[in-house]
């Protein structure tokens, strides 16, 4: 049981995918000017890890070692599919605005990466916990870094405007420097805070 | 005139990683080593300049709505395979790596040798599919897919190898413990993407 709970909650902080893993960074900072495309990015990125990983671990005892790259391939390819397909049915202004970066789910790191590590040696079960920690760790970045962007550089949140009506935007928040900035110190504060160094 | 302002675009202007974030993982893994940095870049160059043209041709003669008229079967014109878009492009990616590879080892050894390592981790890196799906989403002809690809190629290569060779600057230099190693390498690269922010005044 104590073990099912460390898969979970593990990737939330101490093995976060992207601040301590360093997997799928590039939609990390493309889509998080604003909260409404990240929430909705983050969605799309847990839904299917969550079932490329449980899809993976169901098949991993008749997949031949050695064209498990092309099956996970196939596998993740196909959900961003749906994920994209649904997306422009009933989302169509959110779709627009995250571009190609819904496709390139495919080839974020976090999903093969998780695959490759986890779903691959392990039950359905796990893999189904394994996939939501790391999906949620995923989103937790994502979201608090958004929340900075967007407050800063618009000085809204989800739309609605939380600053003070004197507050001048800083529109270098929502440029792509700002995004690569907060990050640096975020991954600063976070590895100050659970004391885990790089040696370089 | 209009093909080369499109090159100082993909190269400067909106460049891969610096404006679009693409290809980060191996941008931020593999920038400890000039060297290193240099074979990832031209090999990302490589792929892109051969990938973003082919993809370009099976988007318009077999994706698109209404690409297979050129078959002249009318039961087959009014198809619609734009869903298939990330599958085929992620198959003729893996696929041209895999290509590349063989026809390098063949006919080429020392570029081979030089690059060897860095092939395969090219499938999986998201400049290649986002430049495919950035020529689909923009709409490019096949003679400005051909410059994109290549422009863009260089473009990721210059922000790498400038990483590399910053990140070995500063190899000695005192940095507070929780910033050594992913957290500096962000900062410097949102410095980096200050820098090219300058040339985004630039109207062509």
């Amino acid at each position: 049981m104590a073990k099912n709970k460390d898969i979970l909650l593990d990737p939330l902080s101490d093995n976060n995918p992207i601040t301590i893993q360093i997997l799928g960074i590039c939609s990390a900072l493309a889509v998080t000017v604003k909260m409404e495309t990240s929430a909705v990015m983050c969605i799309a990125l847990t839904v299917v890890l969550v079932l490329s990983n449980v899809a993976i671990s169901l098949i991993r005892n008749i997949t031949p070692g050695r064209i498990r790259m092309i099956v996970e391939m196939a596998v993740v390819a196909t959900l961003v599919i749906v994920t994209d397909q649904f997306l422009r049915a009933y989302m169509f202004d959110v779709s627009r605005q995250l571009s190609v970066f819904v496709g390139l789910i495919i080839t974020n790191c976090i999903v093969m990466g998780r695959m490759e590590a986890f779903g691959m040696q392990n039950p359905p079960g796990l893999a189904f916990l394994d996939g939501l920690g790391n999906g949620l760790g995923y989103s937790a970045v994502l979201l608090t870094v958004a929340s900075l962007r967007e407050v800063l550089g618009s000085g809204t949140w989800f739309g609605y405007h939380v600053m003070p009506s004197g507050y001048q935007p800083n529109g270098l928040a929502l440029l792509a420097p700002g995004a690569f900035i907060i990050i640096g110190l975020l991954i600063w504060a976070q590895r100050t805070i659970i004391k885990k160094f790089e040696a370089e | 005139m209009e093909l080369i302002s499109l090159a100082v675009k993909s190269i400067f202007i909106e460049n891969m990683v610096l404006a679009f974030f693409l290809g980060m993982c191996s941008f931020l893994a593999l920038s400890k080593k000039v060297e290193t940095a240099t074979g990832l870049g031209l090999a990302v160059t490589f792929v892109l300049t051969l990938t973003v043209p082919l993809n370009w041709a099976i988007y318009n003669y077999l994706l698109k709505d209404g690409a297979l008229a050129w078959t002249g079967n009318p039961s087959l014109a009014g198809l619609d395979l734009s869903f298939l878009t990330f599958i085929c492009f992620i198959a003729v990616i893996a696929s041209t790596v895999q290509l590349v590879e063989m026809t390098l080892d063949k006919f080429f050894p020392p570029l081979y040798s030089a690059l060897g390592i860095f092939l395969p981790l090219i499938t999986v890196n998201c400049a290649i599919l986002g430049g495919c799906l950035f020529m689909v989403e923009r709409q490019y002809g096949f003679a400005e897919s051909v410059v994109y690809g290549f422009g863009s190629g260089i473009g990721w290569f210059l922000a790498i190898v400038g990483l590399a060779a910053i990140r070995k600057k500063i190899r000695y230099s005192h940095i507070p413990d929780g910033l050594k190693g992913l957290g500096m390498t962000f900062i410097l690269t949102g410095l980096m993407a200050i820098g090219f922010l300058c040339f985004s005044g630039i109207s062509l």
